[in-house]
């Protein structure tokens, strides 16, 4: 990396990993310079009413000023009355859009003489560093881990753009109307899987960022950014905020046995009733930052000489995702949706060790009926008696 | 989770690299089984041919068309060929259907796990299959003949539509001339010719001769003549921890990344698609799961 940052370093120690400092909004404008040498650098932004992630190379991208009020089915953007730089909780991105692209080219083919031949796609050319990662966030990496490179056959793809990435996490100051990290376990404070993380501070005269250290590339680029150690006050600060923000969630899950009671509960009434609301868009899966689920797409061009695989997010949602010959398995509405909550919630904890949700409240805000995980999973649960009766009776 | 037995390990395509990326396989010989269905025998354009287990399956991929999950039906211990029966049922199957001798074919695979034919040495054994499901078995039944010593009483129970849909209906006789195996077949709707059996392939189990209490079942066929096979089976006193299905449903990885196989908590393409009963019972049950 450059070091044009050298000369306005301060005179402390060597930042390391159990170190905490305090920059400034300048010292953030240094941090994405610095980063933007090595790194396609990937921050939150607002564009069409939204803060969403894309490239950023100045401050002045970054959504200061402003806050996103969010209700089942509701997202706007409002002013803040101060210059908060992340005082806002997430948008209908995710980091999952760079890891794991919603459209893939994974290779090519071309006829020869010996029939057709097949090369691997070539891998991104840049690496991500992301700005701005939430702590639920960082759990939906960690799950997708588990889904891409934790199985006996890693995806390639997602492996080497996960291992190259940077991650600035930020710990969140303000806990959105649907959010419930508190309840998943996964924040509000970013605690690993983070290369520096910034905790906002905001006052009267002051505008800084806590910073703490979670990898040594972290602790080497926190090294050549103007810099001053935490005080006790500051430490405070950032514990205040997290408290606060804790205290604020906008839902609520109860995970106390929610694998055992959503997999004893296929035949629940419930799943009529969400289905008479459930549009089956599958805006839900699109938005959440740990679904995963793929198609692929065969092209060939117009002479028939080269073809090419793509694969594509795909949706629990659509009728094709269960397609066998002869029809699909999951037909109506009803079961698509205890398919993805039951997953989600569920069935992801048998497969991968972990929960698929982490309580970012997404699928709550861009449903555009408003249909509520939380809610839908606290109906089932209240009524556990109606599982055992039923009108899907098997043969 | 479905680990603990040998064959049931997953077991890796011998090639590394890439797993999205097939390999260039040559189609070697053709054999027309019925009207929209074929046998075809594939081998590496280049390398040895990955090693598989009875119940495997591979995904075939014409050029420019599609990808398919395809089951193995040959015979482990010929080492050169992988043997594919296919349907013509879609895009990608009716293209694979329609190659020539000495085109070009790519494979990834083989992925899932296999049929218990190992564990079950010792016991009778029960294979149920149903119209195209007699593909997957056809390993375990080449396996279990050519080991027959090791085993009780083998009786193969195939069912099928109509007579002249019949897959493998030289192979059937063959097996049934055996007399150390008993062979049974039955049609749904039988025409003039028919001398056989009417009826649904659970219908044949009540009659079949094995001990309930030393059988391993093997089970492969449309969902719904799976479930009555099972509950035939389990009248018949065969415990659901002998039981083993091969499950289908739509695949795109096979690698338990693209999750349109799930099946409650399990990936087919890789918990299955052979499955013990008991394990997926509650499942089982459940509509459209």
């Amino acid at each position: 990396m450059p070091d044009e940052t050298a000369s306005v370093q301060t005179a402390t120690a060597p930042p390391s990993k159990a170190m905490k400092a305090v920059i400034s909004c300048d010292a953030l404008q240094a941090l994405i310079a610095a980063l933007a040498a090595d790194y396609l650098v990937l921050g939150p932004t607002v564009r069409d009413g939204a803060i969403v992630y894309e490239e950023i190379s100045d401050l002045s991208q970054l959504p200061a000023g402003w806050k996103d009020k969010q209700d089942a089915g509701k997202y706007r953007l409002e002013r803040r009355e101060d210059d908060a730089i992340f005082g806002f909780a997430v948008g209908p991105h995710s980091w999952k859009r760079f890891l794991h692209p919603p459209v893939e080219t994974l290779w090519t083919g071309r006829r020869d003489n010996d029939g057709f031949s097949i090369a691997p796609a070539a891998g991104e050319p840049r690496k991500f560093a992301f700005i701005g990662v939430r702590s639920c966030e960082l759990h939906a990496i960690a799950i997708q881990d588990k889904v891409f490179i934790g199985s006996p056959y890693a995806d390639v793809g997602y492996r080497a753009r996960r291992q190259d990435a940077f991650i600035v996490a930020v710990n969140c100051a303000e806990a959105g109307g649907t959010c419930f990290c508190a309840s998943m376990e996964t924040g509000p404070e970013a605690k690993n899987g983070f290369d520096l993380v910034l905790t906002e501070l905001l006052g009267e005269a002051r505008h800084d960022f806590l910073v703490d250290v979670g990898s040594d590339a972290g602790a080497a680029l926190l090294g050549r950014l103007p810099h001053r150690s935490a005080s006790d006050a500051d430490v405070a600060a950032k514990a205040a905020i997290i408290a606060q923000t804790r205290a604020r969630m906008g839902r609520a899950l109860e995970t106390d046995g929610i694998k055992e009671l959503l997999q004893s509960s296929p035949n629940h009434q419930r799943w009529d009733d969400v289905a008479a609301r459930c549009l089956t868009c599958g805006n839900c899966t699109m938005v959440c930052p740990t679904c995963f689920c793929t198609t692929v797409e065969d092209h060939s061009d117009l002479t028939g000489n080269t073809a090419e695989r793509v694969r594509k997010w795909d949706s629990c949602f659509t009728l094709d995702f269960s397609y066998i010959h002869g029809g699909s398995v999951r037909e109506t509405g009803s079961s698509r949706y205890r398919q993805w909550i039951t997953h989600k919630l569920a069935n992801w904890i048998d497969q991968f060790g972990t929960s698929g949700c982490v309580g970012c409240g997404r699928c709550i805000t861009w449903c555009p009926l408003g249909i509520d995980i939380t809610e839908e999973a606290a109906a089932i649960r209240a009524n556990p008696m109606t599982a055992a009766g039923g009108q899907h009776e098997g043969t | 989770m479905f680990t603990e037995s040998a064959e049931m390990a997953r077991m890796p395509p011998a090639a590394s690299g890439d797993p999205f990326v097939p390999r260039i396989y040559c189609v070697d010989r053709i054999r027309r089984e019925l009207s929209d269905t074929v046998t075809l025998e594939i081998t590496p354009s280049q390398g040895p041919r990955p090693r598989y287990a009875p119940g495997q399956f591979n995904m075939l991929y014409a050029f420019g068309v599609g990808e398919v999950a395809i089951s193995i039906s040959g015979d482990c211990a010929d080492d050169r060929t992988f043997v594919h029966t296919v349907r013509d049922v879609g895009a990608a199957s009716r293209a694979i259907t329609s190659l020539d001798v000495g085109a070009a074919i790519g494979v990834r695979g083989p992925f899932g796990t296999a049929w218990p034919v190992t564990d079950a040495e010792g016991s009778d054994i029960v294979i149920v299959a149903g119209g195209l499901g007699l593909a997957p078995l056809r390993p375990a039944i080449y396996h279990v003949l050519a080991n027959r010593s090791r085993y009780g009483r083998i009786a193969i129970l195939f069912g099928t539509r109509h007579p002249q849909d019949m897959l493998y209906r030289d192979e059937l006789a063959a097996w049934r001339r055996n007399l150390d195996i008993s062979v049974e077949v039955t049609v749904d709707h039988a025409d003039r010719d028919w001398r056989g059996n009417v009826g649904v392939v659970p219908a044949l189990i009540a009659r079949a001769s094995f001990d309930p209490h030393d059988t391993v079942a093997l089970v492969c066929g449309p969902e719904i003549m799976m479930r009555f096979a099972v509950n035939a089976l389990r009248d018949a006193g065969v415990a659901p921890d002998h039981i083993h299905l091969s499950m289908e449903r739509n695949m795109k990885c096979a690698i338990g990344l693209c999750g349109h196989c799930q099946f409650g908590p399990q990936f087919v393409c890789k918990d299955g698609p052979v499955m013990r009963f008991d394990r997926i019972a509650s499942l089982f049950a459940v509509r459209e799961i």
